[in-house]
């Protein structure tokens, strides 16, 4: 499209200069990444008291969609990031692990609140120690249950994962193990 | 009232040769009865008009004794507000005749009884586990139990009906196997309904529940008495603090003690905010099932308003825990109950705009209207209490009835619908938080003034400023926390009002500074009962109006 005829495009200089009004250059691992970290589709698995608090996330006051991830779907098809948010229980465990298997890649697990990180207080016959028993999680939201800010704050680290294209082991070196 | 002494009489008349063993305990009337003996009896006493809604069963495990278990049956009577509570031995072999013949609401109780301690209940239609797992061995409520033993779970109960419990699709019929939930939107929490369809109508329907079973007995068990507020918060999280009050209230009645004045009126208050943004939750999810978006995010932002207020007042949202054995846990910051007063004008507003948006709308009437209507004796033999018994057109509010903490001295309305309808438990909420702003109202104006807990060295911890400011407050701070809390030897049932219904707490002390057995009484675990009759027969869309008119909080049901 450089043409010298009409002398619009003079040197190689001019035609950086042109392009750089209309284009930009990256590479294809950003843009995908850029796209994915602000077009995030979360999966709210709100289980108890975390999951009246996703509510409050979503709400008109916090509201998750300023920050990319406003299609909630409750299909783990559709979804690339689950949020579990709430205390999960052994009787929950192969459900849990059920959705994840079924989300498409990429995907993102986000945990939110003590009782799904670690069991919290639960130290019981019946619940789940720790959601990352199960599935791997790539965010902590530390909270009983987290304030709403936490929570945007826990997604925000999420999408800076996913621009820095951050490593992660514990996805890759997972497996079901003794829950299937 | 009816006379302790006549229902003794007439026991007494009709089952000559019967071991009846009458007692007051804590101000209960309980009757101490052989096992053999408890259908007849039970028969007796609902049929003969004395007590018409079982209120509560529950296990209890002594090791030591000859006959290991316990039965405790908690008796309600809706017409005259008197309880009794019936108690049975029975060895870990032996079982006892189940009730279910006379209560229909007993059929998940003694599941429960049978999950949690292997109490044999002979005659149960379906005594299978209902809140652990299917894969779990052993009885956890018992006491060589350990609290933390987890046993994995590796797969999912199959699609199952409580009179055939090994289904199998049948792909020649013309039914067909419909599974919702434990993960479904519509479900919000962890509810899992199976139904058979005959296109769109539901055939038969069955529910299982225990996807959030987190153990909450066993836990105050094995905890302190002040360090099972925080679990009770996480019972019905909507309304946390409404938990928090029932707990405490059972304990201090134990104690024997009584709050001051100021304590009852902040609870007061707290309860009523939290039965409005309960109700909030619960027709703002319910119309968001039926695809009312916009109530929910209307109503969230009054919802948000009372998580600053509670924010204000412990520094908490959702599980404020500042209720206290004895009290509250620290005074109002100043200007409190002015925010609370200014909130209440702006939460009248928020409920005419809600009204603007439901009531008359005719997408809203015609999912509701007439869909899962109930009478008021099916509404009692389920054992249904709160909104739902209301709008069933029972008046039934223990706010009214056994007062407690001076609501006798206050000026409001029990609303009571007439069918019992989704409709009708809609227009009970709404009409409910009219009546909570009207409450909230008239105590916020005139707080009486005083301590905000009482002062007894053996129940309430020093304040901060005494345990680091001189010994004796350092040396009552060590010893409460070393030695812990001790109610006397005793148990008492108590119940609250709380935004789902009655809430109690049955709680046996051995007199150490733990609960020996503590027992909720959960509101929607009898109402949710009744969900499989309900639905059966109606479209699948039914399904939903009605999952979401019953405020089902998952965290309650299970425990």
């Amino acid at each position: 499209m450089a043409t010298s005829s009409n002398g619009k495009y003079g040197s190689q200089q001019d035609l950086v200069n042109e392009s750089k009004s209309f284009a930009f250059t990256t590479r294809i691992d950003d843009i995908i990444a850029w796209g994915r970290k602000n077009s995030l589709w979360p999966m709210p698995y709100g289980t108890a008291c975390c999951g009246i608090e996703l509510m409050s996330v979503m709400g008109p006051r916090y509201d998750l969609a300023r920050f990319g991830a406003e299609v909630v779907r409750f299909s783990p098809r559709q979804a690339d990031l689950l949020i579990v948010a709430g205390t999960i229980t052994e009787k929950m465990a192969p459900i849990i692990l059920r959705i994840y298997e079924q989300m498409l890649e990429p995907k993102y697990v986000l945990s939110m609140g003590a009782c799904a990180i670690s069991g919290g207080f639960y130290r019981a016959y019946h619940v789940l120690q720790g959601v990352d028993k199960v599935i791997p999680v790539d965010v902590y939201i530390p909270g009983w249950p987290p304030a709403p800010e936490s929570v945007l704050d826990g997604v925000m680290t999420i999408q800076k994962m996913i621009a820095d294209h951050h490593p992660r082991p514990w996805r890759n070196n997972w497996v079901a193990g003794e829950y299937r | 009232m009816i006379k302790r002494e006549k229902i003794e009489q007439e026991l007494r008349s009709a089952f000559t040769g019967v071991e009846f063993q009458f007692s007051d305990i804590y101000g209960a009337f309980v009757l101490d009865l052989p096992a053999s003996e408890i259908l007849r009896v039970m028969g007796h006493l609902k049929n003969h008009g004395h007590f018409d809604i079982l209120m509560n069963l529950s296990g209890v495990d002594y090791p030591d004794r000859a006959k290991r278990f316990e039965v405790v049956y908690e008796l309600f009577s809706t017409r005259t507000i008197n309880r009794m509570r019936v108690r049975c031995q029975v060895a870990a072999d032996e079982g006892i005749a189940s009730v279910t013949p006379v209560w229909k609401a007993a059929n998940w109780f003694e599941r429960e009884a049978y999950d949690m301690y292997g109490i044999l209940f002979k005659g149960h239609p379906n005594l299978q586990r209902i809140l652990c797992h299917h894969e779990f061995q052993g009885h956890a409520l018992r006491k060589d139990y350990p609290a933390d033993l987890q046993q994995h779970c590796k797969t999912v109960m199959p699609i199952h009906f409580e009179d055939d419990w090994n289904y199998e699709p049948n792909p020649d019929s013309d039914l067909m196997p419909l599974n919702i939930g434990p993960a479904h939107p519509a479900t919000h929490g962890t509810l899992r309904v199976m139904a058979e369809l005959d296109g769109e109508v539901v055939k038969r329907a069955n529910v299982e529940l225990g996807y959030l079973h987190r153990c909450f007995e066993k836990m105050a068990e094995t905890h302190p008495y002040n360090q099972v507020i925080p679990y009770t918060d996480r019972l019905n999280y909507c309304s946390a603090p409404m938990n928090n009050i029932g707990y405490c209230k059972a304990v201090e009645k134990l104690l024997g003690v009584e709050v001051p004045p100021k304590a009852q009126a902040i609870r007061i208050i707290l309860a009523e905010l939290s039965r409005i943004i309960d109700h909030i939750v619960c027709i703002g999810a319910n119309a968001v099932d039926l695809g009312a978006l916009t109530g929910f995010f209307y109503l969230f932002q009054y919802r948000e308003k009372v998580y600053t207020l509670f924010e204000k007042l412990c520094g908490a949202r959702l599980t404020v825990s500042l209720t206290r054995i004895g009290g509250m846990a620290q005074d109002p910051p100043e200007g409190w109950f002015d925010d609370v007063l200014e909130f209440c004008k702006e939460m009248s507003k928020g409920v005419d705009d809600l009204e603007t948006l439901l009531t008359g709308n005719k997408i809203w009437i015609q999912r509701t209207k007439g869909v899962g209507a109930i009478s008021d004796k099916q509404a009692i033999e389920w054992g249904y209490t709160g909104p739902m018994l209301r709008a069933a057109g029972v008046g039934l509010d223990l706010r009214k009835a056994d007062p407690y903490y001076g609501y006798e001295t206050l000026d409001f309305d029990v609303p009571i619908g007439s069918t019992g309808c989704c409709y009708d438990r809609y227009l009970v909420r709404v009409a409910e938080m009219r009546e909570s702003i009207k409450i909230i109202r008239q105590v916020a104006k005139s707080v009486p003034g005083g301590d905000y807990t009482i002062r007894d060295r053996s129940i309430v911890l020093p304040e901060k400023k005494d345990v680091y400011g001189n010994i004796e407050g350092l040396m009552n701070h060590f010893m409460l926390i070393m030695k812990g809390l001790r109610p006397p030897k005793g148990e008492v049932y108590d119940a609250t009002e709380a935004a789902n219904g009655e809430l109690g707490f049955y709680l046996v002390s051995d007199g150490s500074a733990k609960p020996y057995r503590l027992r909720v009484r959960p509101p929607c675990f009898a109402i949710y009962q009744s969900f499989p009759e309900q639905v059966t027969g109606g479209l699948v869309a039914d399904v939903i109006s009605i999952l979401g008119s019953m405020n089902l909080i998952a965290g309650e049901l299970d425990r």
